[in-house]
């Protein structure tokens, strides 16, 4: 079972998709449920606080908006951890709730730099197309337990 | 600054969505709840959220999978149910994070799809499906932009 990182990293789709054909994802909810499960201090509005910027140095230089730095508290860790990455190009939803696009920036071109199996594609528009995404999606999976064994 | 005291220390908490129409989320609810054993079951409009010790979680999860293979979907939530900071009673408004599945789930017809159509395929078959290639959107052409502009005046 190898951990995967998956971008949008609040994707439905492919969360489902990984965990399904045997493999972990590696979302936002992973750390977000970590540092929701962590006693310390409230700091409004209550789910960063003045630490993760600080964290987030390790991925981002100092002059960087600390909103990035503080993301990057929660996606760095997950990235050194991921063994392989699906990526989805441009995805419409990532530029709302997934909030910010620098941050996306910095993180596709840290699953990029990073040396391991990488899956790029883009959503399906058609019944044709979803055929295609889930079968190259489940190929690059059964690849990797190959890797695995 | 205050202390932050968590709760639900040691759980995860997992939405399972369904589009389909031979399963209702009222089903997928039922069916959890009849082997909940005291894991927390939360009926929603799009399926269901569970929260409780990974390992019951997983047996649920596994068992609703089995109601509609190709048409349930399920993915971790960082945050349990009813959680000030992201339940909408408190909030008012969409729940942060609700425009993303409302847009997955506007695709989930094209996945529900895949997954069947790719569940009987054979080694060189799949092989053959994941090589075809997925049409990426060509740009906007300049001179096209520029009418636009010059339209728009």
């Amino acid at each position: 079972m190898a951990k995967v990182f998956i971008y949008p990293a609040t994707s439905l789709i492919l969360s489902d998709l990984v965990e399904r054909f045997g493999h972990e994802p590696l979302g936002s909810a992973i750390s977000i449920r970590e540092h929701v499960q962590t006693p310390g201090f409230d700091s409004p509005p209550i789910q960063m606080t003045s630490e993760d910027p600080q964290k987030g140095l390790k991925w981002a230089a100092v002059e960087v908006p600390s909103g990035v730095r503080g993301r990057m508290s929660l996606y760095g860790p997950l990235v050194e951890q991921a063994e392989a990455a699906i990526i989805i190009d441009e995805p419409d939803f990532a530029f709302g709730c997934m909030g910010c696009a620098r941050t996306n920036e910095l993180l596709v071109f840290m699953l990029r730099e990073k040396d391991m199996p990488r899956l790029e594609l883009r959503y399906p528009a058609t019944k044709e197309e979803g055929v295609t995404f889930v079968a190259k999606i489940k190929q690059f999976l059964k690849d990797l337990e190959v890797k695995h064994e | 600054m205050k202390p932050y005291v968590p709760q639900y220390v040691g759980t995860v908490t997992k939405y399972v969505f369904v589009d389909s129409p031979d399963t209702t989320p009222q089903d997928i609810a039922t069916a959890a709840y009849e082997i909940a054993q005291g894991v927390m079951i939360k009926e929603t409009c799009f399926g269901c959220q569970i929260t409780g010790l990974p390992e019951d979680v997983k047996r649920i999860v596994d068992h609703l999978r089995l109601l509609d293979p190709f048409r349930i979907f399920i993915k971790d939530r960082g945050f349990p149910p009813g959680d000030s900071r992201r339940c909408r009673a408190d909030l008012g408004g969409a729940r942060p994070g609700y425009l993303g599945h409302e847009y997955e789930m506007g695709l989930v017809r094209y996945f529900s799809h895949g997954l069947k159509e790719t569940d009987g395929m054979t080694k060189q078959a799949l092989k053959k499906a994941a090589g075809n290639e997925l049409p990426v959107e060509e740009p906007l052409d300049a001179e096209i932009l520029e009418k636009l502009f010059s339209e728009e005046e």
